[in-house]
């Protein structure tokens, strides 16, 4: 059963002089792990708002169309309903912050205190969720005393500790480096096998290609694109909108030119699929 | 303009110690990366190249100017420094006058001011938006102004602090233009940056921090070699290294070019 639908939802923002999403509709399935990829401004985290509940409970504009989250038509709602079923992890974590909170481990306690949970179980929760975003020894820290890195960790554990059944994730990783960005895909990916839904925008197509199930293209407000992994990141559209491709894709397609791909093979977006591909180049070559 | 960094140590206030001793020298006309895991000290080192943070141990010379002896705004003339969060720099209440407030700031004569902003919006694609309020763009196009506001004021050192984060292919490939552009000048260029596969394509040399030691320091091509090195302080080869590698190609394949070329050699 669908857990997000949207169905040919459009919005366009008070101060927007033209709408931030036109038409869009799609729906995810429970546990599916969605990346939306799209130039700067295509609409990405209008989306990540949409789902969440922010547009048009906090946001304000024109909406029309149809969201369903978690059972919930969204339009007719309220943030405070929404937080129970769908949380989201800002891009920028200084907006995610509260700002009343001294410490890390505060801030992550600030959901919880919010939503009624009994002492208790707190800890146990924030302990999880503390190891598994690897910011246990940041827990005395105050959250504005934290590097980029560190405080996308913070805004990521905040939301997890909630348990929402949808989590929206707006370019998380943007400020880690490679490994820290490989472990947030890490523990956004096993939250899946425990019935969580993810949908995340984001950039970095290498680990999108590693992780996500499926892959929503934007561009100017409308979906370009929606489908598997293979067929949306190798999609010879994508650079003519702008939207980045693996290097292994692209140094393919400049092989492919010179006939130094295998001919009729599929455009690899993983360090395998190209290793395999140009092996084959290789062989080929010698069995001449 | 020569740089030259010798046992720099830095404790903040709360007594964290972000640098260690680092030493090294940048010549004019270099294009550096600076890569690490977060926290290294990446930000805290170039802090000191324009006097932001002064160092509680060793020196900075940037030229004849030990940092130390030296205001920070006098610095600004030699060092330029683009903020990873535009929203730490932006002030003013236009693109233009934003822009314009560097060079202007500088003593630059009002014509010269002129000149310097409108090369620094047309090099970055901003121009459209000289009269737009830079709140009222989105993050990525702030993040051009911010790095506009720095071209302007036409100092011999750039310096970028993430300039790829969050920016759309397009950006990126204006953020590569640009690094060229200053090279073609004869500017130092140094970068900080997660984006490895951007280093490799664009920049020339690479230091490596970790727990505020610098634990690598070698020409791009070398540097890309160094898998264990880079990955003990959580950095990947990039992409296109570690395909070559892969089909022992080669171990410091930089560019599409460069892997191109070596493959047509195996054939």
């Amino acid at each position: 059963m669908a857990i997000i639908e949207l169905n040919d939802f459009s919005f366009q923002y008070t101060t927007g002089k033209q709408p931030a999403l036109q038409h869009v509709s799609f729906s995810v399935e429970e546990g599916e792990f969605i990346a939306v990829i799209g130039p700067n401004g295509s609409g990405k985290s209008t989306l990540c708002y949409t789902i969440s509940g922010f547009i048009p409970h906090f946001f304000k504009g024109e909406t029309s169309g149809l969201v369903k989250v978690d059972g919930v038509e969204t339009l007719s709602s309220n943030l405070a309903e929404m937080v129970l079923h769908a949380g989201l992890v800002f891009q920028n974590p200084f907006n995610q912050i509260s700002g009343s909170k001294f410490t890390v481990y505060e801030e992550i306690a600030f959901g919880l205190e919010n939503l009624g949970v009994p002492g208790s179980e707190m800890a146990g929760r924030i302990d999880d969720v503390m190891a598994l975003t690897g910011i246990r020894e940041l827990a005395d820290r105050s959250p504005y005393a934290l590097s980029g890195g560190q405080q996308q960790r913070v805004a990521l554990a905040s939301i997890l500790v909630m348990q929402p059944r949808v989590i929206v994730l707006d370019e998380p990783t943007s400020q880690l480096d490679p490994i820290g960005t490989r472990e947030v895909f890490q523990v956004v990916r096993s939250m899946t096998s425990k019935g969580i839904t993810i949908i995340m925008a984001e950039h970095k197509v290498e680990h999108i290609a590693a992780f996500a199930d499926r892959v929503i293209v934007l561009d100017e407000g409308k979906i370009l694109r929606q489908g598997t992994v293979r067929e949306t990141l190798t999609d010879p559209l994508l650079p003519e909108c702008g939207v980045g491709v693996s290097r292994f894709t692209t140094v393919a397609q400049l092989a492919q030119k010179e006939a130094l791909w295998p001919a009729g093979r599929a455009l690899p977006v993983t360090l395998e699929e190209a290793a395999d591909g140009f092996r084959e180049t290789l062989r080929g070559s010698h069995a001449h | 303009m020569r740089i030259e960094i010798n046992d720099l140590h830095y404790t903040y206030a709360t007594g964290v110690e972000a640098l260690r001793g680092v030493s090294f020298s940048v010549e004019p006309g270099e294009r550096l990366a600076i890569v690490g895991q977060n926290g290294a000290g990446k930000t805290t080192l170039v802090k000191h190249l324009n006097g932001l943070l002064k160092p509680t141990q060793g020196s900075v010379m940037v030229g004849d100017w030990d940092t130390r002896q030296t205001a920070t705004y006098r610095l600004a003339q030699r060092v330029g420094y683009v903020f990873q969060n535009p929203d730490e720099q932006l002030f003013c209440s236009s693109v233009g006058e934003e822009v314009a407030f560097g060079p202007r700031n500088l003593g630059f004569p009002a014509e010269k001011v002129e000149q310097l902003a409108q090369e620094a919006m047309a090099l970055t694609e901003i121009a459209a938006y000289a009269e737009s309020n830079s709140y009222d763009l989105s993050p990525s196009m702030r993040k051009l102004v911010a790095l506009a506001s720095v071209l302007a004021m036409d100092t011999p050192v750039v310096v970028l602090d993430e300039p790829t984060t969050g920016q759309d292919a397009v950006n990126i490939g204006r953020m590569a233009h640009i690094v060229n552009r200053l090279y073609e000048q004869g500017k130092t260029v140094i970068t900080i940056t997660h984006d490895i596969d951007f280093c490799a394509e664009n920049l020339a040399r690479l230091i490596a921090m970790g727990q505020g030691k610098m634990i690598l320091d070698a020409p791009m091509h070398e540097a890309v070699a160094q898998e264990a090195l880079l990955e003990s302080t959580y950095v990947t080869p990039p992409q296109l290294t570690r395909l070559g590698k892969r089909l022992e190609l080669s171990k410091s394949i930089c560019t599409a070019n460069e892997f191109l070329s070596a493959l047509r050699g195996k054939q």
